[in-house]
């Protein structure tokens, strides 16, 4: 309870943490560019809507600390603004289009990463200094530097373009119509094979990396080598004795790792014109929708960290150690 | 006097620092990073002396294939490929290792130094590292960059330096934690060594291959931070690095024109730099870990345990 407790501060904290640097942010930037903004559309916006812009970005004469509660207000309240790209439909609604997407895309990708990253990492560490273990790390250090838009990009090039396997753009076919039946779904799946496969090769590597490293070290402890002394079979000793151990380190990272997915997703998302909220981040950063873009980052914040905080208390019910307090760091 | 008391521990440390270097370089994944990074170094910093063209010269016949007198082709506007991915290397290792340089005196200063102290400015640090590392960081680059307008090389460096550092603080931190109660650390404590004495003279010579380590995971994100940003535009595209290469080839339309030789040198460059990078994190990890290093289990046992300091991977 404890565990929770305090686990449930933390995400709250970061949480006001986001929000009040997206409250701070374009306050402190030298010229005020919302502000500039918000001259530049004057006129071309109604009153109403500049005023609330207004009152978004703290061109007003309230004193700080009010703006902060109103602006507070506002968020809790999912009252982001009206988006200027799409005037004068509200930031709430382009967000509720484009996160599912994304949630899906990321959300799968991170998942298959993961489980396959892990298994690889195992795999590795049980034959250390055989064949699978000098070349598996060595194809994905490569993999996991090459830049997310270089490997989209080529994807895009020679599975969409010059091999015309996959689709080029969107997430599924203009003459469908959304709905929850097979072939939307299969068309659905279908546009989402290279936009995953970007993140999921990128991703892999961190994975394999940390559990490899977790993997020997356990496979170090006394209660393996006493395992293997005892004869448990090499199976149940790599998976049951030793992976089993050395997972809970591994997902630790796995905030930051989510975190290095959604930035890629931005990229990919981008690339291949796939409508979740990097695409429209971007969209955002380029027509210098601010509204849009500040919702957007709160939204993306919100969702990584929920998905952090669930894997705590996942590691919680796994790690008892870590409930009952000593394992603060 | 102070000092005299001290001094028997530092040569010791020496001699095994030295050790480290020479079991770095006995590695031959970390000798391939280091040749992979030198070359690349060279490049950048001879690009006026290698480099065949002007980058920016566009009196070239426009989008031609590889040839002799173009290695690597040339651009939708007629710029040399090869000419760019040269200068290209100056841009973007600089940034690169500015930000890299930045963010990791950001976590020595928010990580080891609290770390190693303890108290309340140590919790209160420690959870603004832990709220920065699960704070999605590329989304608040994109967000950062959009406000300050048409940012330069520079700008980014500063804008990367001061988002990327919770991952190194944490890792310094959990490391300089190990040494507050040390034999040395309480020694030169109680003769009289002064607390940045002790974090500049005992732990930092300690701890030094885990912030080079630190620093190189800062430097390739550094790189890749640039050519993300690069790419969407928010940087200053006329600038030449390999982000803005990227970026020209996407917005011109390479991959319509099938122009690949203009659309994958310079991600491809990034790609290798930052895997010479993985390979000498690679061969620190061995020095640094020895339980890790088991591809040659004859050599180990040879050689003397360097540092004894374990990695804490996030």
């Amino acid at each position: 309870m404890r565990y929770f407790l305090q686990r449930l501060g933390f995400f709250v904290l970061s949480l006001m943490a986001a929000i009040t640097i997206n409250f701070f942010l374009p306050r402190l930037m030298p010229g005020n560019p919302a502000e500039a903004m918000i001259t530049r559309y004057k006129g071309q916006l109604n009153p109403m809507a500049l005023h609330s812009l207004e009152l978004q970005f703290g061109v007003s004469n309230q004193p700080m600390w009010q703006q902060y509660l109103a602006y507070l207000n506002n968020t809790f309240h999912g009252n982001f603004g009206l988006s200027i790209t799409y005037y004068p439909v509200p930031v709430i609604n382009v967000i509720a289009n484009s996160l599912p997407w994304t949630l899906g895309l990321a959300g799968t990708a991170t998942v298959i990463a993961t489980v396959v990253g892990v298994f690889l990492g195992v795999l590795a560490a049980w034959h250390r200094g055989g064949v699978i273990d000098s070349i598996l790390p060595l194809v994905t250090t490569f993999t996991s530097s090459i830049p997310y838009q270089w490997l989209a990009l080529l994807f895009l090039y020679v599975f969409g373009f010059v091999l015309g396997w996959f689709p080029t753009a969107h997430s599924y076919s203009a003459i469908l119509m959304p709905a929850w039946n097979g072939p939307f779904i299969v068309n659905v799946l279908y546009h989402a094979i290279l936009p995953a496969a970007t993140l999921i090769i990128t991703a892999i590597g961190g994975w394999l990396f940390g559990m490899r490293n977790n993997m020997i070290n356990t496979l170090g402890e006394d209660f393996v080598v006493f395992a293997e002394a005892k004869g448990v079979k090499d199976k149940r000793l790599m998976l049951t004795y030793a992976a089993r151990n050395a997972l809970l380190p591994s997902l630790t990272g796995f905030g930051m790792a989510l975190g290095f997915v959604v930035g890629g997703a931005v990229l990919v998302e981008e690339i291949f014109s796939y409508p979740g909220v990097g695409y429209q981040l971007v969209a955002a950063v380029q027509n210098e929708d601010y509204p849009l873009m500040q919702g957007l980052f709160l939204i993306i914040s919100f969702a990584v960290l929920l998905a952090n905080f669930i894997v705590e208390m996942l590691y919680g019910r796994l790690d008892p150690r870590v409930r009952k307090g000593g394992a603060n760091s | 006097m102070a000092d005299e008391t001290v001094h028997p521990v530092t040569p010791v440390e020496k001699r095994k620092r030295f050790q480290s270097l020479k079991a770095f370089l006995s590695n031959g994944k970390a000798r391939v990073g280091l040749v992979i990074f030198v070359f690349f170094l060279l490049m950048a910093i001879f690009a006026p002396v290698v480099s065949p063209y002007d980058p920016n010269d566009t009196n070239f016949a426009q989008l031609a294939a590889p040839s002799a007198r173009h290695w690597l082709g040339t651009t939708g506007s007629g710029q040399d490929v090869l000419s760019q991915l040269i200068w290209g290397a100056r841009t973007s290792l600089t940034v690169g290792i500015l930000a890299g340089v930045l963010s990791t005196a950001v976590a020595v200063l928010i990580g080891m130094y609290p770390g190693y102290r303890g108290g309340w400015i140590d919790n209160v640090l420690d959870t603004v590292t832990n709220i920065f590392m699960v704070i999605p960081s590329m989304p608040l680059i994109i967000v950062i960059a959009s406000y300050i307008h048409s940012s330069g090389p520079y700008e980014l460096v500063f804008v990367i330096g001061l988002t990327g550092w919770a991952g190194g603080a944490r890792v310094l931190r959990s490391q300089a934690l190990t040494y507050r109660n040390r034999d040395f650390v309480v020694a030169a404590k109680l003769s009289g060594a002064s607390e940045l004495g002790i974090l500049f003279g005992e732990i930092l010579p300690n701890m030094l291959s885990l912030i080079i380590h630190v620093l190189m995971g800062g430097i390739i994100g550094g790189i890749m931070s640039e050519a993300f940003l690069e790419f969407l535009g928010l940087g200053n595209s006329s600038v030449i690095s390999w982000g803005t290469m990227m970026y020209w080839a996407d917005a011109g339309g390479a991959m319509l024109m099938g122009a690949w030789w203009w659309l994958l040198p310079g991600g491809l460059a990034i790609a290798v730099v930052g895997m010479s990078m993985a390979l000498m994190n690679y061969g620190i990890d061995q020095v640094t870990n020895p339980r890790l290093n088991t591809a040659s289990k004859k050599k180990t046992r040879k050689s003397p345990k360097p540092g004894g300091v374990e990695i804490v991977e996030p």
